[in-house]
């Protein structure tokens, strides 16, 4: 027989706010296995745990029951607790009377009623839990980091810095990301490139960091600590080893039609390309759609005029296995595609444009050299309208239901820049909150209005209608002056809402790691684990988990790389103890149980067993402690009720349900 | 005329929930405080595929009038292919239970991630709805074990 | 006579919008052909039903001035629809009147004939069920 411990927390007025503490105290006493029951304000404070510790010597408890917040929360620390007095901690069950009850009832009486069966139910699990002694795991002392934007190569150099060795994943032929597509940065106007390209020159030459690009991830197998990752290198046409770099090639292509994806579209380029002139590693690759070489089989050009001999057009796709310790997501965004706002005539006239493209209309090596241009006829616009909020911030299913975060700044930043080059040009900024919260923000959105005269109109824009003198006939609404406006521009620019990369929904499943229904990858803990996913030895950087700027996303890097680091230290890891078991004497060796285990744990081996005095050998499922996880689903498979889930055991769960249903 | 409702009818709804989304949309329900009726309890457990079938039929034998099951959404298992399986058991399970007279409304799978207090909320409030319109269970119940 | 809180309630009931998720945009506003003309504009229905100022809205110019071109309907991104709340606010107007059935055969002779067609084409759209 158990001697059971209930601890009853008040969490302040959190828990005892709605649930009658001393009521569900009074109760526990009652309970079969208990011997001691007290309430306390704040059970996962030092002098809360010194209570558990007092009472698990004096009263020579065996198991504990804390009602207290979600298992998710504090599981640990009382876990830890009951370990420091002597206690196994995986005796220790948790009943979430906050999250589960107090937090989500309003009446007392019934918000009581549940939180002692909650207790109930965890008194049950404990009367039938036994001591369980986790196994250990080896760590892989190699981090993986798939995607080799700003937010991979900063969490790589850290860790690497750190001197373990890092890989990198990128799927396009060169690491730099968006940011690299960026003309300047707010809000100190420096220049993107000239920040990003020492960076990326850093990690390419770092002895510890190697880069895949124009490479993808392919599966993911294994856990914490010890992963096996397949990495497909797509075939580049070109050896990375011979080629210079000298780009005769791209010159010679005669294939020079394909859409420039770094121009988002705006500038063609040649089926032989790297896609910017700083790309790392300065290697281009083939684009086989658009060669003609491989569209035609005659061509062969490029392979000609390279001194290298680099040009391989037999390469094939090379898939890479390699182990990891620890896999950092850093995927990224892109921007929504707007075929669904065509009251904004984006399909309709080239000069309406996102702020990417915008982007790269400033930026000097971008399709118009920098001169800020219509794409129409190359004509200088001498009226900007700029439309906020397009597709963040909706209820509906055309957008996002998420505030894009960074908009606010770059139509600041984009609106100071022109009317600093182009003082002849208006700009109006269409608005519906100017959200500015960051060190020097508002103060930068301020200098655009006071300093730039940018023209912040409060309201929307309900349609732009391109005329056919070439103009585009913007109809919003001024709602501080309430009058709707009717306005003549050259060009219009939309901050279309942002979004995970296509990719992620793929990663997050090979990695099972949990995702949100917006895409972006969910937080072990929205404030306390913000860059670790709840899927253990997964670490987010970026966007891949939320909106953010530049900074915010190098600092969640640099945190990403510390939380990786830190599990890279250690030699080893303790496993999780609760893993399935199978009881010889009721196993059959039907090998149903194998069949539906995802980690292939299981095998079979012909064991002696005593089954009540008669000696034979039987085929026997038998479970590998370090390969198991603990889903359970060879539990409920097996047939003779052989396999058992420790920790999760049927018995267990049958005495919660019957506590339940009491 | 309408037939008069039983107001004291309180029913016993079991609800499994996956450790990694469910369980976790469901603190997230509650630290949004998206209420939801108390007469859910949940039990928490490592996958939905740990979810005997004989979980269920226990729960209905020791007088439970509802039981749901919730998990990660189905390509989000934690465990890869855990709730492929459980579909599939469940499936099974409750077209046999609807045969045996245990209505279809009685029981329910749900998926729901970490991110949807929202959704576990408006699905825990849809489905005591539904159970409080279908009354006590009186199928499969073991009279011997209610006190 | 109904007060104002069952009026702004039935205006949400027959509209079925949630006004409470205005997040005051002004797109309605921007999108409206007849903006001009009204003295409430489209982006004020929703803060009239809010404060349950119902007497004013119907009183109001635009309610016979909105086209119900739905426009902002399409437009809200946040799924409010000024022009459904308006639309209610007439079918209160209306049926506060009473007598709020016509002979079919009485419809040729009621029809101006400068009655804009789209008018027409919402009225059917608006009534089909």
């Amino acid at each position: 027989m158990q001697r059971i411990g209930v601890f009853v927390c008040h969490c302040g007025t959190n828990i005892a706010g709605t649930v009658d503490v001393k009521k569900v105290v009074e109760m526990a006493a009652h309970e079969p296995g208990v011997v001691h029951a007290e309430d306390y304000a704040y059970m996962c404070s030092e002098a809360g745990q010194e209570k558990i510790h007092k009472a698990i010597k004096e009263k020579k408890l065996t198991g504990l029951v804390v009602c207290s917040c979600s298992p998710r929360m504090h599981e640990t620390t009382f876990r830890n607790a009951a370990e420091k007095a002597g206690l196994n901690p995986y005796m220790v069950e948790i009943a979430n009377i906050r999250e589960h009850c107090s937090w989500i009832h309003k009446d007392m009486e019934e918000a009581t009623e549940k939180a002692v069966i909650l207790m109930r139910a965890a008194v049950a699990k404990v009367n039938l839990d036994a001591p369980l002694k986790p196994g250990e795991s080896k760590v892989t002392k190699r981090a993986l980091v798939i995607g080799g934007g700003i937010a991979g190569i900063q969490t790589a150099l850290d860790i690497a810095e750190a001197g373990y060795p890092v890989d990198i994943v990128e799927k396009t032929p060169s690491i730099g990301g968006r940011m690299s597509q960026l003309d300047k940065t707010f809000p100190t106007l420096d220049c993107s490139s000239c920040i990003l390209t020492p960076k990326m020159g850093e990690v390419n030459a770092h002895p510890l960091i190697n880069i895949y690009t124009y490479s993808e991830v392919e599966s993911v197998a294994g856990f914490v600590g010890d992963f096996t990752v397949e990495i497909r290198k797509k075939a580049r046409s070109v050896d990375m080893n011979k080629c210079t770099g000298c780009g005769l090639c791209q010159e010679k292509c005669p294939s020079k039609k394909s859409l420039s994806e770094f121009n988002r579209g705006l500038s063609t380029r040649s089926a032989i390309y790297t896609p910017f002139a700083q790309a790392v590693p300065n290697v281009p690759v083939i684009d086989r759609d658009a060669c003609i070489k491989f569209k035609t089989g005659k061509c062969g050009i490029c392979s000609k005029v390279c001194q290298a001999g680099a040009i391989d057009y037999d390469q094939k796709d090379e898939i890479i296995t390699e182990k990891y310790g620890a896999i950092v997501v850093a995927t990224g965004f892109d921007m929504i595609k707007l075929d669904r706002y065509d009251e904004y005539a984006y399909s309709q006239s080239k000069d309406v444009i996102t702020s990417l493209e915008l982007e790269r209309i400033m930026n000097a090596a971008g399709p118009t050299g920098g001169h800020l241009e219509r794409l129409s006829d190359g004509k200088a616009p001498k009226e900007i309208v700029f439309i906020q909020c397009v597709g963040s911030r909706c209820a509906d299913d055309r957008g996002k239901s998420y505030c894009s975060k960074i908009c606010c700044m770059y139509t600041a930043k984009h609106a100071m820049l022109i009317r600093d080059k182009y003082p002849d040009t208006n700009v109006t900024v269409f608005y519906i909150d100017v959200r500015t919260p960051g060190k020097n923000f508002d103060e930068f959105y301020r200098r655009a209005v006071e300093d730039y005269g940018v023209n912040y109109i409060k309201g929307q824009v309900g349609k732009v209608i391109p005329q056919p003198n070439g103009k585009l006939l913007v109809q919003g609404a001024d709602l501080i002056d309430s009058k709707q406006i009717l306005k003549e521009a050259d060009m219009v620019v939309l901050a279309a809402a942002i979004e995970p990369n296509e990719g992620v929904r793929k990663i997050a499943t090979m990695l099972t790691a949990s995702i949100d229904t917006n895409n972006f990858l969910t937080e072990a803990h929205a404030k306390l684990r913000p860059v670790e996913s709840p899927t253990a030895g997964i670490f987010l950087s970026g966007v891949c988990q939320g909106p953010k700027d530049i900074p915010e996303t190098v600092s969640q890097a640099g945190a990403a790389a510390v939380k990786a680091i830190g599990l890279l230290a250690k030699d080893k890891l303790l496993t999780n103890p609760c893993t399935a078991h199978s009881d010889e004497l009721l196993c059959n060796g039907c090998s149903q149980c194998a069949n539906v285990c995802p980690y292939g744990a299981i095998t079979y081996e012909d064991k002696e067993v005593n089954d009540h005095g008669i000696r034979e050998t039987r085929r026997i499922a038998v479970v590998n402690d370090a390969l198991c996880q603990g889903c359970g689903a060879c539990t409920v498979t097996c047939p003779s009720g052989a396999m058992d889930l420790q920790g999760f055991s049927n018995r267990q769960i049958l005495a919660e349900v019957d506590a339940i249903c009491r | 005329m309408s037939i008069e409702k039983n107001e004291e009818f309180r029913p016993k709804i079991v609800a499994f929930c996956c450790n990694w989304c469910s369980y976790a949309g469901a603190d997230l329900a509650g630290s949004s405080r998206m209420s939801y009726s108390a007469d859910v309890k949940i039990i928490r457990v490592p996958c939905s595929c740990r979810v005997n079938p004989m979980f269920i039929l226990r729960a209905f034998e020791r007088g439970a009038d509802g039981v749901i099951m919730c998990g990660c959404h189905p390509g989000d298992c934690h465990y890869t292919s855990g709730n492929f399986y459980a579909r599939r058991r469940m499936t099974l399970l409750f077209s046999m239970l609807d045969y045996i007279g245990v209505e279809n409304g009685r029981t329910r799978v749900e998926w729901v991630s970490a991110a949807e207090g929202a959704k576990f909320s408006q699905t825990m409030h849809e489905f005591v709805d539904k159970i409080t319109s279908l009354g006590k269970n009186v199928r499969l119940e073991d009279l011997r074990c209610r006190n | 006579m109904k007060t104002e809180k069952n009026r702004a309630e039935m205006i949400k009931e027959i509209s079925g919008v949630n006004p409470l998720k205005c997040m005051k945009c002004g797109k309605c506003s921007a999108s409206c052909p007849s903006y001009n003309e009204m003295d409430i504009k489209p982006h004020q229905f929703v803060s009239y039903v809010i404060n349950e100022d119902i007497e004013s809205l119907v009183n109001s110019k635009s309610l016979w001035k909105c086209l119900s071109c739905f426009a902002c309907v399409e437009r809200c991104p946040r799924d409010v629809k000024p022009g459904k709340l308006i639309d209610a606010a007439r079918q209160i107007v209306v049926r506060e009147r009473g007598n709020t059935y016509l002979d079919p055969d009485e419809i040729p002779e009621l029809i101006d004939p400068d009655t804009p067609q789209q008018l027409l084409v919402s009225a059917f759209r608006r009534y089909r069920r």
